[in-house]
């Protein structure tokens, strides 16, 4: 019976892990060698030359340089900003909170989707069209962070505040010096799922940016296919390269992450 | 008189402004703390969500002037096929792959919450991996695999004597691509999920269970759905908005038609509100579909939430 069992999940784990060695082997082989039967698992003569092409015919390092520094300015951006809320939220009394807080919390049920055509039209309007702005700056102080980071900063203790507030820590020193530092693990947690949706993100870039050196790798990815025909050696190696960091980061993280998913679900 | 009528005057209002500098003294902190969500929340959302209600009643391309229409953009959408099939395409592949999807990601996630398994941790990043990756990448490799003459599907159909299949060129196929890839997808993320709902049980229930001579699959059917149907439910509902709002799988698997797919069999409700917005900028149409989008996604999960949740079932 283990047997089995084990057989299977040996299977399942092959399965999962299939496509990316498929992608990493076919973006080592030139166009030819992709479509070849049968199909090489290793690829005989590996080699570099469609990821130098890709990065000599298109702005493709620009696009990675894109993804990159967006992710990371909107992650510390919106860890900053939806710490800060979660902290006023879980740590103080002011008028209209309860209220304030159900107008955050009904936010969530607004589909990203309906607010996309007016979105849309306000950024052709503030000249956000083909830049990175609409990318940065809209989402990062978000409904589920500030909740997931409230429910955290609630387990801190009161009296690390007063007594910072006793030696004279004004608000906001308050924040960087006893709340930041204690709830750091939430805030990696937290950061990893930010930079995976910002670093994932597809359809909003497709949609508001036009020139090809301001692309996102995603985007630039997908507009190598052409209408007829599809360069599948820079396909593949484009998608490579949008992969392996994110691989990377999990593999480093990956205790942090899944807490994160797993808090993030049980809290919502 | 006049002084002290001036007089009783001022004084409440200085005191008002006393009080207001006080509250503003005590609460400036909190205030400024949430406002960025506010004011982004009234920028970004809440203005948007109103104004794409009122696009919904009118014909505009997004520079010409905005023609009132009433109700015509949605009695429009009642017969507009691609619309309507949109919907249907959605729930098709929903029952493809959610059932299938959550009760493996059950199993799993019980399977590696016990001591039954070695090198658990080993297993959970295998399965969870694909969720970290970005869908075009992986749409693209999908696609090379469903290839029917290269790709390594078919190659391993013929081998084991079957013919080979147009996986990409089939309405029922192509939408079970989707569903293959979304599966392959969001399996870990589904099981990480159950995972978090499974430690909150306590391991006593089936301590318990064993004692009173129950087998594993006894308590998995007594102890473990029962108690992890709130999670469960929690993951379908996540499927199913997921489900409808379905854009990066079909658009790369089937670029050729924008994401339609063969026959239209993979359009999506959010492909047919790009297509409608970006490609013909309908944007009252487009509008329009985001409504009733919206409407039917609402009504969903609250049904989902009546039947199968704490009170019901």
């Amino acid at each position: 019976m283990k047997g089995i069992v084990y057989a299977l999940i040996v299977a399942l784990a092959l399965t999962m892990l299939m496509p990316f060695l498929w992608m990493l082997s076919s973006s080592l082989k030139p166009q030819s060698e992709i479509f070849r039967l049968p199909p090489a698992v290793i690829p005989p003569h590996p080699s570099l030359d469609n990821f130098r092409r890709l990065f000599e015919q298109t702005p493709f390092a620009l696009n990675l340089f894109n993804t990159a520094y967006i992710a990371t300015a909107f992650t510390l951006l919106a860890l900053f900003l939806c710490s800060l809320g979660g902290f006023a939220f879980a740590k103080y009394r002011f008028p209209g909170r309860e209220a304030l807080f159900l107008v955050l919390l009904g936010s969530l049920v607004i589909p990203f989707e309906v607010t996309m055509v007016p979105l849309y039209v306000l950024y052709q309007r503030i000249g956000w069209i083909d830049t990175h702005w609409p990318l940065l700056i809209p989402g990062t102080a978000n409904a589920f962070g500030i909740f997931f980071m409230r429910q955290i900063i609630r387990g801190v203790p009161d009296e690390l505040i007063d007594t910072a507030r006793i030696d004279g820590a004004g608000e906001f020193r308050i924040f960087t010096r006893v709340i930041v530092p204690v709830v750091t693990p939430a805030l990696t947690s937290l950061g990893i799922i930010f930079f995976m949706s910002s670093w994932n993100s597809f359809l909003w870039p497709l949609v508001l940016l036009r020139s090809s050196q301001r692309l996102t790798a995603a985007v630039a990815v997908a507009r190598l296919q052409g209408s007829i025909y599809a360069p599948y050696d820079l396909i593949l190696a484009g998608s490579v390269l949008l992969t392996l960091p994110l691989i990377v980061v999990f593999l480093i993280l990956q205790k942090r992450f899944i807490e994160g998913i797993m808090a993030g679900a049980v809290k919502a | 008189m006049a002084y002290a009528q001036e007089h009783a005057h001022s004084q409440p209002a200085s005191r008002t402004l006393v009080r207001a500098a006080g509250f503003v003294r005590r609460y400036w902190a909190p205030y400024l703390f949430v406002s960025p969500f506010f004011l982004m929340f009234a920028a970004f959302m809440l203005y948007p969500v109103l104004f794409s209600l009122v696009l919904s009643f009118h014909e505009w391309n997004g520079v010409g002037p905005m023609v009132w229409r009433g109700l015509d953009n949605y009695a429009r959408l009642a017969h507009d096929q691609a619309f309507i099939q949109s919907f249907i395409n959605s729930a098709i592949i929903f029952v493809m792959y959610v059932p299938a999807m959550t009760a493996l990601a059950l199993v799993l996630a019980a399977l590696l919450n016990s001591a039954y398994l070695r090198a658990r941790a080993l297993w959970r990043a295998a399965i969870f991996l694909p969720y970290v990756t970005a869908v075009v990448a992986v749409g693209f490799t999908f696609a090379l695999l469903f290839d029917r003459d290269f790709g390594l599907l078919n190659l391993v159909l013929v081998a084991v004597g079957l013919p080979k299949v147009d996986w990409l060129l089939l309405p029922a196929l192509a939408r079970l691509s989707v569903s293959t890839l979304v599966t392959w997808r969001w399996l870990g993320y589904n099981m990480v999920i159950m995972l978090g709902g499974l430690q909150n049980i306590p391991g006593e229930l089936y301590e318990a269970a064993t004692i009173d001579g129950a087998g594993v699959l006894r308590s998995f059917l007594s102890i473990t759905i029962p108690l992890m149907r709130p999670v469960i439910l929690f993951a379908v509902v996540l499927s199913t908005i997921g489900t409808f709002s379905l854009f990066t799988e079909p658009y790369v698997l089937f670029q050729g038609t924008s994401g339609a797919g063969p026959a239209r069999a993979t359009l999506t409700p959010v492909l047919h509100l790009y297509h409608n917005a970006f490609g013909f900028l309908k944007f009252g149409y487009a509008s329009a579909i985001a409504y009733v989008y919206f409407g039917v996604l609402f009504v969903l999960t609250a049904l989902q939430w009546k039947l199968f949740g704490r009170d019901g079932g």
